[in-house]
């Protein structure tokens, strides 16, 4: 019978069905960090268990950690904050694990990290107690995000009970305009089908358009699935994904064993999937959102539109039928685990280039991990955003979420290349707009939101 | 940890009937200082409790007099998406919340609903506006009142019971082992 490549990865990691119909699914690596997975360590510590393969554990510090250049291994960003590390610290060691602590070179965001060191690989199933695992299946995992009682339970069986979630396929052809990336395509899909759209299921993402596309691209789009409301996202790995993944510190010493296998994983011809959506790539605009959900994303040349979400209008401050681009900004934030690599910062560094951000606004960025930082400081990207006006932070979650601490002021008006415009959650009363990393940079050049394609019509501002 | 048993429970609903309500809005980050699962309670739906500090905002359901000591949160759809923060559901059953409605959850809220001893119940838009501020949740009979409910029977056991997950899967341990020891010779990679 004909399988989806979903269905391969399913059946490889079944270790059994359960009288309770759920299956046993075996867990092939897990990945902690010091927000939620230092819980899950310190209980299963304290239940008297410990992980069944412990050298398949891992765990980074990027929640609360301190993103000043100079910071010490016990700074935080949130107050307390201090005690979340220590105590990573401490069960890590005790759990025997891998710790990628504060002040290794290695550190940054778990869902850029992971697939940097080559520790997530094709066919593989990697969780984590963090919901936008999903990036990673951008390498051909099968990747998901559980809590931390779950995390406890696949760190101690090597396994987790799980029941098939349905499936779907987004097939997307064809070229994008210019100026458009995986981001803006994200946000179309969601804003296309709506927040629950995703319908649980695991999404494989196909066509010519992910097939051109590059694993960094990839993980953008993955990174997305779960404000789509899907299981996971997955994409059939090819010789990009190999390309990508060889020579890394993790990546299979077997590299022959491993690439014949990963060459098998795509889904057959015939295979059915339960939903399956088509998208031409020339239909999606440069994308911005105007309220509190994801969904609420046109494009950057529209307007706010009319809406039964008024408490969610309100909240941003906005009137129907403003033009999106005539919206003035107080704050840009490049980063997170959806757009924080080194593409992302060469895009952004692009325009940026020879300009300098309006007055009014405060502009940061941060890179996703110490290696992107440390390759972005090579290129001398770090100059071109220090010159102009951008802060340079240290790799770390960031400003994509509040923990209490350093943000933007309340009321202020954001663009941000994260993931998530929730209420608060940049920061009490903080208005968040997503967009690429070339519309944040464009935008923080304008002082309100701002296509890139327009400044170039402009010219710089000159300074 | 075993959960306390969930067979029948009745108490007072109050209804947070907007969709999309996610974790950072049941328990926003700022609010998550402890390294435990405990002492989450006064840091639930924070934003919206609270006026001003930590005074009480009167126009918030649960500051409201008829829903003082709710254990039933009514909601819409997707109920506990975003952030798969467990603590929103720590918080939620250590405020003493046991069950929660809506149209559809978040799918790692969910889970963490089950692994808790939380009951979700998935109902439609038009039971749920229905409901009655008392209720009483019968999950040996799967109703509510006289409205049947559908959950999947493994959570169902699993909530029944008050089960602990790892416990329970470590009864497969010689199967597991099994299964990683085939694996191994066929993908000799992943264990290296
Ligand atoms: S960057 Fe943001 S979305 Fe990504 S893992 Fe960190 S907090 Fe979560």
């Amino acid at each position: 019978m004909a399988q989806t490549l979903f269905d391969k990865l399913w059946d490889m990691h079944r270790v059994k069905t359960l009288s309770s119909g759920e299956d046993l699914i075996a867990i092939d690596r897990v990945f902690l960090h010091e927000r939620t997975g230092s819980v899950a360590l310190r209980s299963m510590l304290d239940t008297g268990r410990k992980p069944l393969r412990p050298k398949h554990v891992f765990c980074t510090m990027d929640h609360i950690v301190s993103i000043k250049t100079e910071r010490q291994k016990d700074d935080a960003r949130m107050p307390k904050g201090q005690n979340f590390i220590q105590a990573t610290r401490d069960a890590s060691k005790e759990a025997g694990i891998e710790l990628i602590d504060v002040l290794s070179p290695e550190q940054g965001i778990v869902h850029v990290i992971s697939p940097e060191m080559g520790i997530v690989q094709p066919g593989m199933t990697l969780v984590c107690p963090d919901s936008h695992t999903c990036t990673q299946g951008a390498l051909g995992a099968m990747a998901w995000g559980i809590g931390s009682t779950d995390a406890e339970h696949a760190m101690v069986t090597g396994t987790l009970r799980q029941r098939k979630p349905p499936q779907m396929r987004i097939t997307i052809d064809g070229a994008f305009q210019s100026g458009v990336t995986a981001k803006d395509l994200a946000l179309y899909i969601i804003a296309q089908f709506g927040a629950s759209g995703g319908s649980r299921a695991a999404i494989e993402y196909a066509g010519s358009t992910i097939e051109a596309m590059s694993v960094e691209a990839r993980l953008t789009l993955c990174n997305l699935a779960v404000e789509f409301a899907a299981f996971t996202a997955i994409i059939a790995p090819d010789a990009i994904t190999a390309d990508y993944l060889k020579g890394r510190q993790y990546s299979p010493k077997d590299w022959e064993g491993a690439t014949a296998q990963w060459a098998t994983l795509k889904s057959d011809k015939t295979a059915s999937f339960d939903i399956e959506y088509h998208i031409k790539a020339e239909d999606v605009p440069p994308m911005v959102t105007w309220g509190t959900s994801p969904e609420d994303a046109v494009s950057i040349f529209g307007a706010v539109p009319h809406t039964e979400k008024e408490s969610s209008r309100d909240y941003m401050g906005l009137t129907e039928g403003a033009a999106m681009e005539s919206l003035t900004l107080g704050g840009a934030f490049i980063g997170s685990c959806t757009n924080s690599r080194i593409s992302d910062l060469r895009a952004a560094a692009a325009i940026l280039k020879g300009r300098h951000i309006d007055k009014n606004l405060r502009a940061i960025c941060v890179p996703g991990s110490m290696a992107v930082r440390r390759q972005a400081e090579a290129e001398g990207l770090d100059i071109i955003f220090k010159e102009a006006g951008f802060e340079w932070g240290a790799a770390g979650c960031a400003m994509c979420f509040y923990a209490g601490g350093d943000t933007f002021a309340p009321g202020t008006r954001v663009i941000s290349s994260t993931n998530r415009n929730f209420k608060g959650r940049q920061g009490p009363n903080v208005r968040t707009h997503l967009a690429s990393p070339a519309i944040v940079a464009a935008s923080a050049i304008a002082g309100r939101i701002c296509a890139p394609s327009e400044l170039e019509k402009g010219g710089s501002n000159g300074q | 940890m075993a959960n306390n048993p969930f067979k029948q429970h009745t108490g007072i609903a109050a209804p947070l009937l907007e969709n999309n309500i996610d974790t950072d809005q049941i328990i926003p980050s700022r609010e998550m200082t402890s390294v435990s699962k405990t002492g989450l309670t006064g840091g639930l739906f924070a934003g919206q409790r609270y006026i001003k500090g930590r005074t009480l905002n009167p126009e918030f359901v649960l500051n409201q007099p008829d829903y003082a000591g709710a254990t039933i949160l009514i909601s819409g759809q997707n109920f506990g998406c975003g952030s798969s923060r467990e603590h929103a559901v720590w918080a939620l059953k250590e405020y003493g919340f046991r069950a929660v409605i809506a149209e559809s959850f978040g799918e790692i809220f969910y889970m963490n609903c089950i692994r808790n001893g939380i009951l979700p119940i998935s109902l439609s838009a038009d039971t749920i506006k229905q409901l009655p501020r008392e209720i009483t949740i019968d999950l040996v009979a799967q109703r509510i009142g006289a409205i049947p409910f559908d959950i999947n029977q493994a959570d169902r056991t699993m909530l029944l019971k008050g089960l602990d997950a790892v416990a329970l899967t470590l009864e497969h341990k010689s199967d597991i082992e099994a299964f990683l020891l085939k694996d191994k010779k066929q993908r000799p990679w992943i264990y290296s």
